[in-house]
């Protein structure tokens, strides 16, 4: 065992694991962090606590670690390149460790002007490649980036990155990946998957390479709410693609959010028959209650009691 | 080149407020070169500030000068029979060169009237685009001769980030995301295999000026 978690346990008995996502409050409410844990405790593995995600304030994804844990649950702790540069990074690497944070997602971090700081700084020390590689040296080593000082006590992390083999250019994505595994990543979570043909494609090419021997692959999936958030997502974000058969479907239906749960878990359970595919991580952006539901329906529950 | 673009008046005006005879100092390089800084501009801006004046009723007297470079001393001096008799100085060149001035003439408040931009290149007549950040290392050789420090929003030295789509970056639409760049370029030169190095952790300390300002010293070059 490389951090001893129950991520990492899971993942390394072969079980299919399931992370989820949690969103800590623009302010320091703690009652947010508990209701959305409230709805996650029990049916995923472990859960991302993001870090200021899209650029917007929140609480700090240590902290919110930290609460997660007195709540009963498993966090990781996503980290961007975006807002520390090296020092701060290792520091709360230490903190992080010291308070029983032992899962950790290394990731570029959005753009800050798609937050609420635009005229802010950014950092991008590091990028998330050179974040794994640091990680893991601190980890295997007990040494800091580029010195000979040793760390006092241990690092004990299971260190995950981020993949978008909907970005381009694409024939980059699974070479990029195979970057971040010969960094040091344990494992990957994706960007959400709709498009099935592109993500096989993709997995094909890490297959090729031989990551997915390398490492543990969590395939991202996002529930859609309704036919108006998939028009929307798949005319603003970039870097996710959501075919137009999809927002049909979706467009269709009765009732929206229903279509979108079922379109969730039959995506779960065409994932799960992909080479490779070791686990599902579920991005249901302040739609935490309905992971519960999703995980049941596609026959993920209960989560195995790892030893 | 250092590329510039000339302040809006009003702000030019601010500074001005309480002077009546200043002197107007363009620069025969940069600045001329991106329609900023130039003779043609430092006397259209010297018309314009005194038509601004005429109209609040506060005569200004502007001298006018474009020295050849005026980040070098030699040339810079080429001001000091005009600056004896001003109240203050009024740049158009890059922030090198205002200084070189302030450095100079330690009688005289030094005002920019510029906003010095970036180094880069005319992309076609009229557009100019950031292409150097001067990071003091560089590392063009394994990016195909394309700079993610300087045209990646993130600064990425290991791929593009998860923003990159259909070749542009995803803060602005017409912005090409430096990785897509780099990688059509050594694609097209089969040299597609450099991206599988990882790039370490940049040496930001010594390569930039993070450390404070750098010096270049050339024994060789002294008298």
């Amino acid at each position: 065992m490389k951090a001893g978690s129950n991520l990492e346990k899971v993942l390394s008995a072969g079980h299919f694991a399931l992370t989820s996502e949690l969103g800590p409050p623009k302010g320091n409410d703690v009652s947010v962090i508990q209701k959305k844990a409230d709805f996650l405790r029990g049916n995923v593995d472990a859960v991302n606590v993001t870090d200021n995600q899209t650029a917007i304030v929140r609480m700090s994804s240590i902290a919110a670690c930290s609460f997660v844990i007195q709540m009963g649950m498993e966090p990781v702790m996503q980290m961007v390149c975006r807002d520390r540069n090296r020092i701060a990074m290792q520091s709360d690497i230490f903190g992080a460790t010291a308070l029983g944070i032992h899962n950790i997602v290394c990731l570029t971090g959005d753009h800050h002007t798609f937050g609420n700081q635009v005229n802010a700084k950014n950092v991008h020390d590091l990028d998330s490649v050179q974040l794994i590689d640091m990680v893991r040296n601190m980890r295997d080593n007990q040494t800091l980036l580029g010195g000979e000082d040793k760390i006092e006590g241990e690092i004990r992390m299971f260190i995950g990155g981020a993949a978008n083999p909907f970005a381009d250019p694409f024939e980059f994505r699974a070479l990029r990946a195979a970057k971040k595994a010969a960094a040091g990543m344990d494992f990957i979570q994706t960007q959400c998957i709709y498009d099935m043909d592109r993500f096989r494609e993709w997995m094909r090419m890490m297959r090729d390479l031989g990551v997915h021997e390398k490492v543990h692959i969590l395939a991202g999936v996002t529930p859609l709410k309704s036919a108006g958030m998939a028009r929307y997502m798949a005319k603003n974000v970039a870097g996710i693609i959501i075919p137009d058969a999809l927002i049909d479907r979706m467009a269709k239906a009765q009732k929206g959010a229903d279509e979108g749960i079922k379109i969730c878990v039959e995506q779960i359970q065409e994932l799960r028959e992909i080479e490779g595919v070791h686990g599902i991580h579920i991005m249901a952006i302040e739609w935490e209650h309905m992971v519960g539901r999703i995980a049941e329906e596609a026959g993920l529950l209960p989560r195995p009691q790892a030893a | 080149m250092i590329k510039a673009v000339q302040k809006p008046i009003d702000e030019i005006l601010s500074y001005l407020d309480t002077y009546s005879k200043i002197l107007l100092s363009g620069c025969g390089a940069c600045v001329t070169v991106c329609h900023s800084g130039g003779e043609k501009e430092v006397a259209l801006l010297a018309s314009s500030l005194k038509m601004a004046r005429n109209k609040m009723g506060k005569n200004l007297d502007i001298m006018e000068i474009t020295p050849a470079r005026q980040c070098e001393p030699e040339f810079a001096l080429e001001l000091a029979g005009m600056v004896e008799g001003v109240d203050a100085i009024l740049s158009l060149s890059c922030g090198v060169g205002v200084q070189t001035l302030a450095r100079n003439f330690n009688n005289a408040m030094i005002f920019p009237g510029v906003n010095t931009v970036f180094m880069g290149e005319t992309v076609t007549h009229g557009a100019w685009e950031e292409r150097c950040q001067a990071c003091g290392n560089c590392i063009l050789e394994r990016t195909g001769g394309v700079c993610p420090i300087a045209r990646c929003a993130k600064q990425l030295l290991n791929g593009p980030c998860g923003g990159s789509s259909k070749g542009k970056c995803e803060i602005k639409e017409d912005t090409d995301c430096a990785w897509q760049l780099i990688y059509d370029r050594l694609k097209s030169l089969g040299q597609l295999q450099k991206l599988q190095e990882i790039i370490p952790a940049k040496n930001w300390g010594t390569e930039s000026r993070d450390k404070g300002p750098r010096k270049i010293v050339r024994e060789d070059l002294k008298i």
